[in-house]
């Protein structure tokens, strides 16, 4: 696997627009076609950038295909077992309340296995963030039904599509996170257009400046396209996402303190 | 002067035999001795009864439940049929007698020591003490322990809200001691 | 070092054990008979400006433990049986990542929701790994709140040295007994762990702890590492005896049971009978060369534990038919006493001529 060659590109009469933040790994990653993980990849590496926190940053990947974050960040990172994400990163954050501490989880691991460590975490208000990917589907292990499948939705686990009567409703976390009381700041955004990048990375920076500012919890959620078990391509998946998941699951700022002076606490743990 | 002597103190919910039963062990570690308490768990809970076993001991000590003990305080009732048969023989048996017919003990078989604890510890101000006045009282039938040392031991096992009480357990203490001492005398 | 001497339950005393020996988080959920723990904790983590989390569940509090444990700071977690077994997940990808996690069983009785008495039944979960994979714990059996006391120091330095989870496996009767413990307060190494803990990746490359190997060859490889040191920490095994000199039959208890089988084995000295202890403190390693040099010929043995029979494996495989080995199993369920192991043990004797 070779990286991007410059200097090559450069005379060939290509500009450099844009660089690739430090914290990222220059190297191919290994999610699929139309993965939409590389873009919050990136967007957390920005985020931690511009808010100056990698030195002190430490990860807690989960399992999933994103199990390999570490691959791509040079960040102190401990990976958890299946949906236990926010309980380690408690562990972490209360061993070392001067880290910037943050958790990386699809959604089975978080609103499957992980629900009860997910939400009492977050409802305790831990001083960590969570950025968490919602694709409706269990990628890494072949495209199984996740809580957040949409009714009707085919999965290897659902052939005859999700049915609400005997299988439920999606959960919506963003919105289930933005009712509890240690939450500082809940959002879900998507990464399907560049105005949309822009604003997923907004929520990112808001959420992880909850952490910064010790003013509680935060929590992002990321819509994202899984062309591989969604039996579809990149653009095809990209489609899916505007037209069938964002009316289920709105796009917003479900929950922020900074906005709402009920909820702001004073103390910072930096 | 070699010393084992082990205790079960049982009574009632509410009799305060985990009190004593904490102040022995506790006394007999200012004492010098190796010391254990147990509050025992299991069916015994459940007949009616609250109890606790303490052993004294100056060589290391192995089982802290005893089955067959070498004496016992008897707060009530229940705790008189429970407990007195496993006694050994010739074994120390305190009754207190406000609740239990002393005529009941096993007078043949063991020493008897009767105590009208609720009685004596009404008339001190505060029936609540019957506890320590029978303890007070076993005291003095074993000779184990001096009674100074566990009336100083008092402050470390009564809860800091209730110091005030201090002096007033003491002086139970010191009634069963002497209630004891009298009946021995008389013996 | 200062040392004082306290009265203090064996719960308590596993806590100021582990306060004693720089332990600065605690992750717990309550469970009789270990409750006294959490409820300790709760005000004097505090006085020591550590961190006390009640998780929302056994399985919150491991994983908890797990984090603070790859941050290289002392932390450690406590149960009774049917939550330790729900922390089994975590304590293996302790294992498999190797993080010094300390985790106390205070155990009671079982299948499933059992009692909350006193029982032995969780000695083949804490020494044969007790979650999934090829692992160990360092395990520690206390028979007293000195022990308890002790014993906490120990998993933790035990635990850094090697990077291992370390177990201390009690029971109900020794979380709620109480004797005197004199306390003491080690010198502790606070660079162990200086050049793996996740602090951040300042000014140095950044640091991955996990289980995960999918590269070829690498869990192997791994496997290989972990297995070589659970062999390297057999000298770390001891084995308490008393009376064992003279003895035509030694009885072999651990915990509580190895001190109740104590006082059996006394009355029975009184009385002309050639009884002695012995008490495995560590169950792993387990003291088998220990075992073997007591297997001399004409003795033999008699396990006796609170449980169905399960040490009494490990001491079979560490006579390795040099002896015989006896069992007597003393129903989870039933409280022991002394009296209880008399009629067992003179008939191991008997068994003999």
């Amino acid at each position: 696997m070779t990286s991007i060659n410059l200097a090559a590109l450069q005379q060939e009469g290509y500009t450099e627009v844009a660089t690739l933040p430090e914290v990222l790994a220059d190297r191919p990653m290994h999610y699929c076609p139309g993965c939409h993980h590389g873009i919050a990849h990136r967007l957390v590496a920005e985020a931690l950038e511009e808010l100056g926190q990698v030195e002190r940053t430490i990860c807690v990947s989960s399992i999933g295909c994103s199990v390999f974050i570490y691959n791509y960040m040079h960040l102190d990172t401990v990976e958890a077992p299946h949906g236990r994400a926010a309980a380690v990163a408690t562990g972490v954050k209360r061993a070392r309340p001067d880290a910037f501490v943050f958790t990386y989880q699809g959604d089975g691991d978080l609103a499957s296995i992980g629900l009860a460590e997910s939400m009492h975490c977050a409802n305790r208000g831990e001083k960590l963030s969570i950025v968490f990917i919602n694709n409706t589907v269990y990628g890494m292990t072949g495209g199984q039904m996740a809580p957040t499948t949409l009714p009707g939705q085919k999965t290897t686990t659902s052939p005859g599509g999700r049915c609400a009567s005997t299988e439920g409703l999606p959960l919506k976390m963003a919105e289930i996170m933005a009712g509890l009381g240690g939450v500082a700041y809940s959002a879900r955004v998507a990464t399907t257009s560049l105005k949309r990048i822009v604003e997923a990375k907004k929520a990112i920076k808001a959420a992880f400046q909850c952490q910064i500012d010790g003013r509680g919890f935060g929590f992002v959620e990321l819509l994202s396209a899984c062309p591989t078990n969604w039996r579809m391509t990149p653009l095809q998946a990209n489609e899916r996402v505007e037209k069938e998941l964002i009316p289920y699951f709105p796009l917003g700022v479900f929950k922020d303190d900074a906005n709402d002076p009920a909820c702001s606490v004073s103390g910072g743990d930096s | 002067m070699a010393l084992y002597l082990d205790a079960i103190i049982a009574g009632f919910g509410g009799q305060g035999v985990m009190l004593i039963g904490n102040l022995l062990a506790y006394a007999g570690m200012e004492a010098g001795y190796n010391v254990t308490y147990i509050p025992v768990y299991g069916p015994e809970m459940r007949g009616g009864t609250a109890n606790c076993t303490v052993v004294i001991s100056d060589e290391p000590i192995g089982s802290p439940i005893i089955k067959r003990p070498l004496s016992c305080i008897i707060m009530n009732l229940p705790s008189l049929h429970k407990f007195q048969p496993t006694v050994q023989d010739g074994g120390v048996v305190v009754v207190n007698s406000s609740l239990v017919d002393p005529a009941l003990g096993d007078a043949a078989r063991l020493k008897i020591v009767p105590v009208a604890a609720n009685e004596i510890a009404d008339a001190q101000g505060n029936v609540r003490m019957a506890n320590m006045v029978a303890l007070g009282a076993w005291l003095r039938a074993t000779n184990a322990i001096p009674l100074d040392t566990v009336q100083q031991a008092l402050p470390n096992v009564i809860a800091a809200h209730y110091a005030k009480l201090i002096p007033a357990n003491a002086n139970a203490l010191a009634r069963g001691w002497e209630t004891a001492d009298a009946a021995m005398a008389t013996a | 070092m200062t040392a004082s001497r306290k009265f203090l339950k064996g719960n308590e005393a596993v806590v100021y054990g582990a306060l004693a020996a720089g332990c600065r988080c605690y992750f717990g959920y309550p469970i009789t008979p270990q409750n006294d723990i959490p409820e300790l904790m709760s005000s004097e983590m505090v006085k020591v400006g550590g961190q006390f989390v009640q998780a929302e569940s056994e399985v919150g509090a491991a994983n908890m433990l797990l984090g603070a444990a790859a941050c290289g700071v002392r932390a450690f977690t406590s149960s009774s049986s049917p939550g330790v077994s729900l922390m089994q997940e975590a304590i293996s990808y302790m294992a498999g990542s190797e993080l010094p996690g300390v985790i106390v069983n205070m155990a009671r009785g079982g299948p499933g929701l059992g009692d909350i008495g006193s029982s032995q039944g969780d000695y083949f979960q804490a020494v044969k790994g007790g979650g999934h994979g090829d692992y160990r714990c360092y395990v520690l059996a206390p028979a007293t709140c000195q022990e308890a006391y002790d014993h906490m120091i120990e998993a933790f330095d035990v635990a850094y040295a090697w990077r291992v989870p370390v177990l201390v496996l009690g029971d109900a009767i020794l979380g709620q007994m109480k004797e005197p413990v004199t306390t003491w307060t080690p010198d502790v190494n606070a660079d162990a762990g200086k050049d793996w803990r996740l602090e951040g990746a300042s000014g140095r490359p950044e640091r991955l702890l996990k289980s995960l190997f999918l590269e070829d060859g690498a869990l192997a490889g791994h496997n290989a590492k972990l297995q070589t040191r659970y062999r390297d920490m057999q000298p770390l095994s001891r084995l308490e005896t008393v009376g064992v000199d003279d003895a035509e039959l030694v009885i072999v208890a651990f915990g509580t049971i190895g001190r109740i089988a104590r006082s059996a084995a006394s009355q029975l000295r009184k009385q002309g009978h050639k009884v002695g202890v012995a008490r495995p403190v560590t169950l792993f390693p387990f003291p088998v060369a220990q075992l073997q040099a007591l297997a001399v010929p004409g003795r033999r043995f008699l396990t006796i534990e609170q449980n169905c029979g399960q040490m009494v494996e490990d001491v079979r495989l560490a006579l390795a038919g040099k002896a015989e080995v006896a069992f007597h199993g003393h129903l989870p369920g039933n409280l022991p006493n002394p009296d209880e192991f008399i009629q067992p043990i003179l008939d191991a004797l008997a068994a003999k001529a």
